[in-house]
């Protein structure tokens, strides 16, 4: 089973041999197949705040997401819609746009009166799809797009006798078109790219501004794709410099980390209440909150370095969070600053209670789920399933006597060899956070027995739960792992052979930066990957190489 | 002239009119097949009651040598885990001893069993596009006649846990509470066939012609996209497609049906993965699906009491159901898990529940049940060891006289695609085989038919 973790050494050798590559040009790389890539719900909400803005209410159901490789932004260009799903898209779409021609918003968002309010008005119709058509569809009408509108919603006037039905069916039919739902990139030949394509100006700006901004090209943005400017480095280098420099760059980046963090399966959490009484529904969704507010402060307020989120001392509480963190909190409403003291058992992201309750059982912390988590979000490791065949029955149960602790439990894993070599991989690691329970509240003792929480990171020895953050801190992998998570979130997928070494030159301008995100992400955005292509992907059961890991047979012993 | 013909011959106005350009192509074939030349919604067609298809899902499976009947045929014997049933077992029959044929595949823990046995073979990876489910299969084959093509359900108020799909991209999601279920059915867009009159709504015909402005624009964007992107695309417009059926059946009369009947509007309720509210919501669900099925608003179901790998949970309990499979000590004079082994007794009790409430709706010379055919199956056996050898299976119903139930039927390690060959044929179906690979049979079960 080992054999799945050859590339992590890679990838832990190359980042450390990248350090000293910084000053290098640029090696040439060629992206892979563009993809048609479904919104995501807050994605979705956000273009709707975007062209109709806050005021208009969105209501039902979006299907669920599909996590692809670690990364729900690589799932999105594999889910299509249901029957189910697209019922709840053309109800959501239809409310919205009952809203937006009402009474109460039609003087704000339809540029124009009608001739007639109960006649069909062609130019007015026409002016208010040119109005929000560009930014829903993330690109310029073309004719087709605005005639087969303006005819449908002539006959809806008619019909309904009101001129704003038919600018309801106008905007209804944007809200639920395929090039509304789904992000389709296309690529064109253009000079320089004799192998591959490059992406039109118009997908790529889609491509830059939801990597920065979570959400569609602005006007701005969207002009200067349609004059082509994207394909001059120059003009791009300013388009990618504005959008880092806005304060939507936060969306952007809490996006990125919910999705690496996997924060979406919040909405599925639950705790048991009587072994929890600190936990509520308030409780997740402020720890969920806590923990991407200290991301956006660290990393984008204080442009700190990204491996220092793992020491960092600094954070934010809310009353709900008082009685988890055990903490006096002053604010009755809102959040407050709160340091932590330096001898205080909480230090780093790893301390928070956020990954602590969202990687355990609903009745008790797992430091299995907790390892497996760790490694392969943040050290971007993958940790091989359970085997099905395993003798469950030598790993006893959570209230034996005998075994006070997880450590005494997960002890047995080890003297089995089947389980011990993942379980070596997640176990050390998740045991380090055993001093925080199923939902991140501190303890020092289960069951009477004191916690220990000392163990060792590849080859990294740590004391206890603060030193394990500094395990973190200080390993090669957390810099490499986030390069490629933001480099694949980007594009979409996991690179190509080609776009490999590209990696290993942004991971090394990525440690030359300091690891600040500010320079990764003008990096991802600048480089040859994230703005060409090859052809788009065939059916993927032909092309993908099957997964290592699922067929490698279990009993194969390493030592 | 009452209101509503006013309105229909308004409605008729419109269509022939000024729906103009797009807009009328879609217009007409719904004028054609739902209206005659009277503008009266078609009549009853006297056609024999509908069968319809159904899934019961419940995880982490049971203890072979509890669960298992020793006796074959229909005195049948009811092993302890079986014991729930009794109240219903002249309903149904018990398939042991099927299996999802390995043959050198991996056993991937928790979805091998189900995968299997709902597509008809073992998957090769994790990652595997794996699809249609058989349920899909059917559905297709019945076409559009119901204003849903299927219901999904959830009781763990989990969307995403579900089986049903017709790829690995298109899995659908789940109603995850009675409320959701019952507005989505008998909320707006329901049109009660029993009412004395019946008042097409105009905003429908306008909600309607935005879907054919979108189908209008396939063919440009389809020349954009890679071939599975544009298999995506098809699943949106198969979504699509769905939808505009839908809005046709709100525009047109339904036939009376004399079963139909519309259900209390349930309040919300607390939903989480402790068993008492799974065990709460799974009976209000299926009171209202019992119902829809009887309006004839779907003919395909999916219901899932407890999820592959069941995360159900005890309140006060460090553990849930799955991890207890794994952790909990056999008790040795019991010679089973004690805690585990409750979770599979709530789920029997569950499922002889789901069974009585479907034969407790009277339709035509029986009841709803009797024109129904529901598969309740499990991802493995023994949870334990992740065992996809002797799938637990039960099959509800009479498919309307199709199928005999009161039998039980050993599979001797046969492969569960037997099963989904048998009910796809039960459905109408004209196949001789089905499966992949080693899962692959044409032998259909014929213990269980009429």
């Amino acid at each position: 089973m080992l054999h799945s973790f050859w590339p992590v050494r890679i990838v832990a050798i190359t980042a450390l041999l990248g350090l000293g590559c910084g000053s290098s040009s640029p090696p040439e790389a060629m992206g892979g197949p563009v993809a048609m890539r479904r919104l995501t719900a807050a994605q979705y909400r956000q273009a709707i705040v975007d062209a109709f803005g806050p005021e208009i209410e969105i209501v039902g159901r979006f299907e669920p997401d599909n996590r692809r490789e670690g990364l729900i932004a690589v799932g999105s260009a594999f889910v299509a819609v249901t029957p189910s799903g697209f019922e709840q898209y053309e109800a959501m779409g239809n409310y919205i746009a009952k809203q937006v021609v009402s009474e109460v918003h039609r003087d704000r968002l339809v540029p124009c009166q009608p001739r007639s309010r109960t006649e069909p008005d062609a130019a007015c119709t026409e002016a208010f799809l040119q109005r929000i058509g560009p930014g829903l569809l993330r690109r310029p009408l073309v004719d087709g797009d605005v005639q087969t509108r303006v005819t449908a919603a002539a006959a809806a006037t008619e019909l309904m006798g009101d001129f704003y039905a038919g600018l309801e069916l106008a905007v209804t039919s944007l809200l639920i078109a395929p090039d509304f739902l789904f992000r389709v990139e296309v690529a064109e030949a253009g000079p320089g790219f004799a192998d591959g394509l490059r992406l039109t100006d118009i997908s790529l700006a889609s491509r830059l501004s939801y990597l920065l901004w979570n959400a569609g090209p602005d006007a701005a943005l969207l002009e200067v794709a349609a004059r082509s400017g994207l394909s001059d480095p120059d003009s791009l280098g300013r388009e990618v410099d504005r959008l880092l420099a806005s304060s939507r760059l936060e969306d952007g980046v809490r996006a990125f980390f919910e999705d690496v963090f996997r924060f979406d399966e919040f909405e599925d959490i639950g705790k048991d209440p009587i072994r929890y009484p600190a936990y509520s529904a308030q409780v997740a969704l402020d720890a969920r909150e806590q923990t991407l507010r200290v991301v956006v402060d660290h990393l984008i307020a204080r442009k700190a370095a990204y491996r220092d989120l793992f020491t960092t001392r600094r954070s934010f509480m809310t009353r709900a969070l008082g009685p988890v963190y055990v903490v006096p909190v002053r604010a009755e409403e809102g959040w407050e600053a709160l340091d932590f003291a330096t001898d205080h058992p909480r230090a780093g992201l790893l301390s928070h209670a956020s990954f602590n309750m969202l990687n355990a059982h609903s009745g008790r912390s797992s430091p299995t789920l907790r390892g497996v988590f760790l490694r392969g979000a943040l050290l971007c490791q993958k940790v091989p399933p359970a085997p099905a065949d395993v003798d469950f029955s030598l790993f006893n149960e959570d209230d034996n006597p005998k075994y006070k602790t997880a450590r005494d439990r997960l002890a047995v894993h080890s003297s089995n060899a089947t389980c011990r070599n993942c379980h070596k991989l997640t176990d050390p690691i998740g045991l380090g956070l055993e001093v925080f329970d199923g939902i991140g509240r501190h303890r020092s003792t289960e069951n009477g027995a004191p916690i220990d929480t000392s163990g060792d990171l590849d080859g990294r020895a740590f004391a206890d739960s603060v030193d394990l953050g500094r395990a973190f801190r200080d390993s090669p992998l957390i810099g490499a792992c986030l390069v490629e998570n933001v480099y694949r979130y980007a594009v979409g997928r996991d690179p190509v052979k080609s776009e490999r070494r590209q990696l290993r030159y942004l991971e090394g301008r990525f440690e030359d930066s300091g690891q600040r995100l500010h320079a990764l992400l003008r990096d991802v955005a600048m480089s040859d990957g994230f703005r060409t292509a090859t052809r788009p992907r065939r059916d993927p059961a032909v092309e993908e190489p099957a997964p290592r890991v699922a067929a490698l047979p279990a009993e194969k012993e390493a030592t | 002239m009452s209101p509503g013909i006013t309105r229909r011959r308004l409605l008729r106005t419109a269509l022939r009119g000024s729906l103009g350009g797009a807009a009328v192509t879609v217009g007409l074939p719904f004028l054609d097949i739902f209206l005659n030349s009277n503008g009266d919604a078609l009549a009853a067609t006297g056609a024999p009651l509908p069968r319809r298809f159904g899934t019961w899902f419940f995880g982490c499976g049971m203890n072979p040598p509890r669960w298992n009947p020793t006796k074959e045929g229909r005195d049948f014997d009811l092993p302890p885990e079986l014991q729930p049933i009794a109240k219903v077992r002249e309903h149904l029959s018990v398939l042991s001893g099927f299996s999802v044929i390995l043959a050198g595949e991996t056993n991937q823990v928790h979805r091998t069993g189900v995968i299997g046995t709902l597509c008809g073979g073992a998957p090769t990876t994790t990652t595997d596009n794996i699809g249609p489910t058989f349920d899909i299969l059917i559905s297709d084959a019945m076409g559009s006649t119901t204003r849903f093509r299927s219901l999904e359900m959830a009781a763990t108020g989990v969307a995403k846990d579900s089986f049903s799909r017709r790829s690995e991209s298109a899995v659908n999601p789940s109603e995850t509470t009675p409320l959701s279920l019952y507005t989505r059915i008998f909320g707006p867009g329901f049109t009660d066939p029993n009412a004395s009159e019946f008042t097409p709504d105009p905003k429908m015909l306008v909600r309607r012609s935005a879907l054919s402005i979108v189908s209008d624009d396939r063919r440009n964007l389809e020349a954009k996209l890679g071939q599975s992107d544009r298999a995506r695309l098809d699943e949106y417009f198969t979504a699509l497609r769905q939808l505009e059926h839908q809005f046709d059946l709100q525009l047109s009369e339904p036939p009376p049906l004399e079963a139909c009947s519309i259900p209390d509007r349930p309040n919300e309720t607390p939903v989480s993965q402790d068993v008492a509210h799974v065990v709460a919501n799974h009976e209000l669900m299926t009171k209202v699906l019992a119902l829809a099925l009887a309006c004839d608003q779907t003919r395909v179901f999916n219901m899932l009491f407890s999820d592959g790998a069941s995360r159900l949970h005890s309140p006060g309990s460090s553990d849930n159901h799955h991890t207890l499979t794994h952790e909990e000590a056999r008790d040795p004079e019991l010679g089973y898990q004690p805690e585990a082994t409750r979770f599979v007794m709530h789920g029997m009790e569950a499922w002889a529940t789901f069974v009585q409430i479907l034969a407790s709706v009277p339709e035509g010379d029986g009841t709803l049940l009797d024109h129904c055919l529901v598969m309740a199956h499990s991802e493995t056996s023994d949870a334990n060891s992740h065992s996809v050898t002797g799938l637990p299976i039960m099959i509800a119903g009479r498919a309307g006289g199709r199928v005999r139930p009161g039998v039980h039927v050993r599979g001797a390690g046969d492969s569960t695609a037997r099963v989904g060959l048998t009910l796809q044929q039960v459905m109408g179906l004209n196949i001789s085989s089905w499966g992949s690979k080693a899962n692959e049979t044409s032998r259909s079960i014929s213990e269980i038919l009429a």
